[in-house]
């Protein structure tokens, strides 16, 4: 709390000033240079935030039907996961079209405990205090190992080799099919709520209680790590590599560091899904989830927190969404041929493209853009006054 | 930073306080009892089914055309004034074979359109992933559109019915088949790098023992090309392949076999040799169909002199658009069939318990060649099935139906005689006790 008056070192100080905007800085309009030292704690604000998002959460996962608590425990388990990809990107400036894999690695680690857990006989739920964050450095190993590559190649390249490890998954689960089951994957044995909650307690809501918590940390120390000396580290690297190195960063190793949090990150979401859903097989994480994932924090407003929250929102929403919709469209056995199954996803692509037209700087962009519209006519009538 | 903090934990007090008023405990849910009145999915004058189906996606190609064909015949019944006066509504959602995309869409069927059983949904990786959700909400989960032996666990699962015969039966019956007419031959086997081969190996190794089948070899749907494959039945000497393969890759095996200039006999399981995607997928090359010999266990699209085929084009031509006439609708009008009887045997006083109770009462007759097996111990599908062949470009089925089990009892012939369907296609079974 002290750290409040305290003098910013200078380094950092030198740092978090804002040079002229690079064009990729200007795309991510999440980034508004905040001043150093004007708003306390960093630490105790975010958790603060985090707290109120739980309690909210909480309360909420009781007012809600199963299938809700579902849908946003899956969204939670995204949230991870695009969390981890906006910091990548939106901060750091490295495409990864790899994640899914990232995810795999998580829920099939998650997925082999939990299975050897309940093999030997050791039942509880405490079993996910050791799988999950197993499954979260089996990912984080795999991104290390990406990332050292990361590191040396730009652009269409690095994306060419995520693309790569996203397509390998399949076949590794093949080529191993002894233990992952090749096509068909593995279920995932998962204890049911602890009995304390009552012999009605829907299972839907504690899987949605796991989820959110760990969406909830994951939040919480991105959130931090982005704020931190790392954080502006990242930003500087993505903005101007030579100016970066130039200021004492060692950009090899800062992308590689953003490649590793972001693979764990993934690796929680992957170990998340796994439990909610109780199974894995390499179809779930296929190139689809990874291309899914990346429109998701482009769609949400890429670089900022808030935009990777509107991106899982919309992986499972907008899906939901088009289906409900054309479902309820009644047409003779014919055309339905033709449309069934069709229908969803022309007006998917439909909605995104009108997105995209609209707010081509992502969800949280435009809200951004209709926060500053609303200041600008609120201050003017008093500027007038003032006249 | 003390103000956000402050602030901050005001809203969380006042949320937490207009909250715990609403939410304090969790009522048992109202699915038990033995009356209609609060059963999910069934009111006086409807029942809702939902299903999962590839309607689009790697797997659509033929299999979209099952689930409108099952509605088709549900709306057919559903004019001439439903089951027991309730009209049949059926909730097709597509998963696009993806298992992510079933977890969701099966969740949601269940717990928010609240459907009274899930009906034919198909496939065994998408289906295996949802076998506990269901379990966990006492659904009926009937008539699975998979060969998977997965679905025939009464003690696991019990609300789960499988369909169509299980691979291993297949094989069984393929290799006795083999056995039978082709003696002192090389046999191999081809399958599918999943339940579905593995069943269908297992199966054909009952009958030969494992030394029997020279050489084995499996692939995985993701592979472009079955050549390593073929060259290393070819080096092997294989005279009859059976194949456990879906239809994209009985066409890539026929076609690898062609350009190494190898002409095995193929027996081909029932999933991947229906002759009208096949020569589609062949396209030019479709006279490599010809002598496939194939096992099957409904009459087939061509055979216009089956009553059952007569009945089908009649309500596919009423009710399905005259979508082109293939196996995929045989196979889904006969699930709607099968629907049927199981819920006359229900009875009017419709419950989730008494659906289960009356599909392991058993005694199911219609299209299918074999008998359904079942009982309150079994809960695996037909049981019989009958060789077929191309020749001419046309398939044909030959010879007597046979029966067997998934484990060691013999295969024999199954001499009970067809049955024809009731003159208005509606089935008249009654209601059991």
């Amino acid at each position: 709390m002290t750290t409040t008056d305290r003098p910013q070192p200078s380094v950092q100080a030198k740092e978090a000033q804002p040079g002229g905007l690079s064009p990729l800085r200007r795309m991510t309009s999440g980034l508004t240079a905040r001043q150093p030292g004007g708003s306390g704690s960093t630490l105790l604000r975010h958790l603060v935030w985090v707290l109120v998002g739980a309690v909210i959460v909480y309360f909420v996962s009781y007012g809600i039907e199963p299938f809700r608590n579902y849908q946003f425990a899956t969204v939670a388990a995204y949230l991870c996961v695009t969390v981890g990809l906006t910091m990548l990107t939106g901060l750091n400036g490295q495409l990864s079209l790899g994640h899914s894999a990232f995810m795999a690695v998580g829920a099939y680690t998650v997925a082999l405990l939990q299975n050897e857990f309940s093999d030997r006989n050791i039942l509880g739920n405490w079993t996910l205090l050791v799988s999950l964050p197993l499954g979260v450095l089996a990912a984080a190993l795999a991104g290390a190992l990406i990332g050292v590559c990361a590191a040396r190649l730009r652009g269409p390249y690095l994306a060419g080799v995520t693309l790569a490890v996203a397509l390998v998954v399949p076949a590794f689960t093949t080529y191993f099919s002894s233990v992952f089951n090749a096509d068909q994957g593995l279920s995932v044995y998962v204890e049911p709520a602890p009995a304390a909650l009552g012999p009605y307690f829907p299972p839907e809501r504690w899987q949605a209680w796991i989820a959110i918590l760990c969406a909830m940390i994951t939040l919480l120390l991105v959130a931090n790590l982005i704020r931190s000396r790392f954080g502006r580290s990242f930003k500087a690297v993505r903005d101007d590599e030579i100016a970066a190195k130039l200021s004492g960063i060692h950009v090899a190793r800062t992308q590689i560091l953003a490649f590793v949090v972001s693979a764990a990150c993934a690796g929680i979401g992957g170990g998340v899904i796994a439990v909610i859903t109780q199974n894995v097989s390499p179809s779930v994480f296929g190139l689809t989830l990874s291309l899914n994932l990346l429109l998701a924090i482009v769609l949400g407003g890429l670089g900022s927190m808030f935009g990777a929250v509107w991106g899982a929102l919309l992986l499972v929403f907008l899906p939901y969404l088009t289906t409900q919709m054309t479902r309820d469209v009644e047409l003779s056995p014919s055309l339905s041929r033709n449309l069934e199954g069709n229908l969803p996803l022309a007006l998917f692509g439909l909605i995104l493209i009108i997105m995209m037209l609209l707010a081509p700087t992502g969800i949280q962009g435009a809200f951004r853009k209709l926060g500053m519209i609303i200041r600008r006519r609120m201050s003017r009538p008093r500027r007038s006054e003032a006249n | 930073m003390h103000r956000i903090a402050v602030r901050g934990i005001a809203i969380a007090a006042c949320l937490a306080l207009a909250v715990t008023t609403a939410a304090c405990s969790d009522e048992a849910p109202s699915s038990g009892g033995g009356s209609t009145a609060n059963v999910p999915g069934v009111t006086d004058t409807e029942i809702t089914f939902g299903t999962h189906q590839p309607l689009t996606g790697p797997a659509s190609a033929g299999y979209s055309k099952i689930s409108p064909a099952t509605k088709a015949y549900f709306d057919y019944v559903n004019a001439a004034g439903g089951v027991y006066g309730r009209k049949i509504k059926y909730l097709v959602e597509d998963d696009g074979y993806n298992p992510a995309n079933t977890q969701t869409l099966v969740r949601k069927l269940v717990l928010e359109d609240k459907v009274f059983a899930i009906l034919n949904g198909l496939g065994t990786p998408t289906h295996t992933g949802v076998l506990d959700f269901i379990k966990s909400q006492n659904v009926p989960d009937l008539f699975v559109a998979s060969g998977s032996r997965s679905w025939n666990q009464p003690d696991k699962y019990p609300t789960t019915f499988g369909y169509q015969p299980d691979y291993t039966v297949e094989g069984k019956i393929m290799a006795d088949y083999v056995k039978k007419t082709y003696p002192g031959q090389v046999v191999c086997h081809l399958g599918q790098d999943d339940d579905f081969g593995r069943d269908s190996l297992a199966g054909v190794e009952r009958v030969f023992g494992a030394s029997g089948v020279k050489e084995k070899q499996k692939y995985v749907t993701s592979m472009t090309t079955l050549a390593p494959q073929i060259g290393a039945f070819k080096t092997a000497g294989c005279q009859v392949i059976i194949s456990g393969t879906i239809p994209g890759f009985t066409a890539r095996g026929l076609g690898a076999a062609a350009q190494l200039g190898y002409k095995p006999q193929w027996v081909v399981s029932s999933v991947g040799a229906d002759n009208l995607t096949l020569s589609g997928l062949l396209g030019a090359n479709k006279g490599l169909l010809e002598g496939l010999i194939s096992v099957g266990y409904l009459p087939i699209a061509v055979d216009e002199s089956n009553p059952w085929i007569q009945l089908y084009k009649k309500i596919n031509a009423s009710n399905n658009g005259n979508a082109p006439f293939d196996n995929n609708i045989v196979y889904g009008m006969t699930v709607g069939y099968l629907t049927v009887q199981a819920l006359l045997k229900a009875g009017k006083n419709l419950t989730r318990e008494g659906l289960v109770k009356a599909i392991e009462s058993g005694g199911f007759k219609n299209a299918a060649a074999g008998p359904y097996r079942f009982s309150k111990t079994d809960h695996s599908g037909i049981g019989g099935m009958q060789m077929g062949k191309i020749s001419g470009g046309v398939q044909a089925a030959f010879g007597p139906v046979y029966e067997t089990d998934d484990g060691d009892g013999a295969v024999k012939e199954y001499t009970e005689a067809a049955t024809a369907p009731p003159s208005n296609g509606i089935p008249t079974d009654t209601a059991v006790k």
